[in-house]
């Protein structure tokens, strides 16, 4: 098979399975929709207002959210892994999310339940954990290996503190933190999701507009400043932007790991010349997310488990596939 | 080929009499390990420096100064007269090009789009890729010889390929002045002497000031038109090598005893170590 039908082939396969979960994860149940005309009704808005608002309301936010969210976290983890010029160095390791996921906390802990000090806590969250890591990890400047290992280790320390910081606040506070502790998409509505979801399309056009230098920087520091590109200042933005789609995306769902990290490198071994992109990376995690949560709803007979539950399972396997294969 | 050419030649007659990049007496440190103290040094326009010393005097340092990937800590470095930091980043990579030591090829990246990015400071945001462009990437290739694996992967090449296809991407910059940091390392005899080649080309026929450090100082002594002999971050002699290279300064600058011959091909002086086993 030649080169270019397989990449069509596979290209087609992901869009099928693409719109087969978006059919699935919209129109599934005996009470919804039955047949074509009924599917035809709820999108021409002839069906009754109970089955709309279960489909439009609850079912479409929810995978939108779905979408957006994976392409955020996607977008994050091929940032960072092009920074650290390593496939580990992803937030999800690197404990940027848990991070955001305590700033969340601690917004809620200080100021109650509302909505932008908890995306602007977990940034300011994101970001300290971001700084903390930097910190540690710089010895005579960073290498990628030691960033990862100092990440893991920050990600558990900070783990542990959203515990203890779980245990002392007040039970609503603390059943608010677990029930997002595990990153779910539980309960998503339009209205919670828009106004994060232009933050991340902001987020993502800069990431876009600043693509060009990152692939320069992934040609080594003295390379990129040779080319007329300001180093530092360069990555510290790339870096910004990245940090805020994490902590963006936590702060609407809390900390979903395995995305950020598998999403880029599952497009790299799908894109005809092997490369990670932007757009690929966020179409991969989006149909990531999408799948995750779509079996965090049906999986259970009587349940829904939180997506992060699903996503951080998958994740592990993967993780130890892909430390075993740089090991070697 | 012929319009680049005659534009730098254009450049390098109006300013001759100033040198193309120097530094007046800098001091070049990591923190507090300083390297080179009160150090100045002029690059003539139009010529092939070649910077020598031995390891740890400060040659590379000096580069990358030169360079402005490290700003000192006192006394300026002037390009074209002008204070180097005072100008833009990307402004500086219009004028001079450098091939690090440290560059990295992204993996399955090919030929063509490797050099294409040394277009990156001639670009603007939203602007769609030129006419100008294209052609600068197809010189660069040409005059590298690179051009036959255009489409091929960099990562496919051998190492002398691949060190031209750097050398293609610094060129498609084009930028009159070009850095060279030791690029003949890690390349065996025969691609050393073809790369070495290349450069004087690029100097001799497009006119382009090169600046480049090496180890290897009969390869310095073939090519070089101006030699920089750096010492502990001093430099102790500089000029044309049949002028300044002799068995005492040799002697000084890298404590070896040695035998100067004149080169049978170059008639440029070719230093033949005594070593130990063979002392009369």
């Amino acid at each position: 098979m030649s080169a270019m039908t397989k990449n069509l082939l596979s290209k087609t396969l992901v869009l099928a399975t693409a719109l087969t979960l978006v059919y699935f994860t919209l129109f599934i149940g005996d009470d919804i929709a039955n047949n074509l005309q009924d599917i035809w009704q709820l999108i021409s808005g002839e069906a009754d207002k109970y089955q709309s608002i279960v489909v439009w309301q609850w079912r479409a936010s929810r995978l939108f959210s779905a979408i957006i969210i994976g392409a955020a976290l996607a977008i994050s983890g091929a940032v960072f892994q092009s920074l650290v010029r390593n496939p580990l160095g992803s937030p999800d390791i690197t404990g940027f999310n848990v991070g955001a996921f305590t700033g969340v906390l601690i917004a809620i802990a200080l100021f109650g339940n509302i909505y932008w000090y908890s995306v602007v806590g977990a940034i300011i969250g994101g970001l300290c954990a971001a700084i903390l890591v930097y910190l540690f990890a710089y010895r005579d400047g960073h290498s990628g290996f030691r960033l990862i290992i100092v990440g893991i280790a920050i990600s558990a320390t900070l783990t542990a503190f959203n515990q203890w910081l779980s245990l002392t606040v007040s039970l609503e506070t603390a059943m608010t933190a677990a029930l997002w502790s595990a990153g779910s998409l539980n309960g998503m509505t339009w209205l919670r999701i828009m106004p994060a979801t232009l933050l991340i399309v902001a987020l993502m056009g800069l990431a876009l507009l600043l693509n060009t230098r990152m692939k320069l920087l992934e040609m080594g520091d003295d390379t990129a400043a040779a080319l007329g590109i300001s180093v530092n200042k360069t990555r510290l933005i790339i870096m910004l932007i990245g940090v805020s789609l994490t902590a963006v995306a936590t702060a609407i769902t809390g900390p979903i790991s395995f995305i950020s990290l598998a999403a880029p490198q599952i497009a790299r071994r799908l894109h005809p010349q092997k490369h990670i992109t932007l757009v690929g990376s966020a179409l991969v995690g989006a149909l990531l997310l999408m799948s995750a949560d779509f079996i965090a709803q049906h999986s259970m007979q009587n349940a829904t488990l939180p997506v992060g539950l699903v996503t951080i399972s998958l994740g592990g396997l993967y993780l130890v596939y892909l430390i075993i294969r740089e090991g070697k | 080929m012929t319009q680049q050419s005659s534009q730098l030649s254009a450049v390098n007659t109006a300013e001759t009499k100033q040198a193309a990049l120097s530094t007046q007496s800098v001091t070049l440190a990591y923190e507090q390990n300083v390297i080179a103290k009160d150090l100045s040094v002029d690059i003539p326009h139009g010529k092939f420096t070649v910077i020598v010393g031995p390891n740890g005097c400060g040659k590379s340092t000096l580069l990358r100064a030169l360079s402005r990937l490290l700003v000192p800590q006192s006394g300026e470095i002037l390009l074209n007269g002008e204070n180097i930091h005072h100008q833009s980043t990307r402004e500086v990579a219009k004028k001079l090009g450098l091939l690090p030591q440290s560059a990295i090829a992204p993996d399955g990246i090919k030929v063509i789009d490797l050099v294409s990015r040394g277009r990156f400071p001639h670009q603007k945001w939203f602007q769609p890729w030129s006419e100008a462009d294209q052609n600068a990437v197809e010189l660069a290739m040409q005059a590298t010889g690179v051009i036959d694996y255009a489409e091929l992967n960099v990562d496919q090449l051998s190492g002398g390929q691949r060190q031209r296809v750097w050398v293609a991407m610094a060129l498609a910059q084009e930028t009159s002045l070009l850095l060279l940091d030791e690029p003949t390392t890690y390349l065996d005899i025969a691609h050393q002497i073809e790369l070495m080649d290349l450069f004087q080309d690029l100097n001799q026929i497009q006119g382009h000031t090169l600046v480049a450090v090496l180890h290897d100082l009969n390869h310095a002594c073939r090519y070089a038109d101006h030699l920089i002999m750096i010492k502990s971050g001093q430099v102790i002699a500089t000029g044309a090598p049949n002028e300044i290279v002799t068995e005492e300064i040799i002697q000084q600058v890298f404590g070896l005893s040695c035998l100067i011959l004149a080169d049978p091909v170059s008639n440029t002086p070719l230093i033949i170590p005594r070593g130990r086993k063979t002392a009369n």
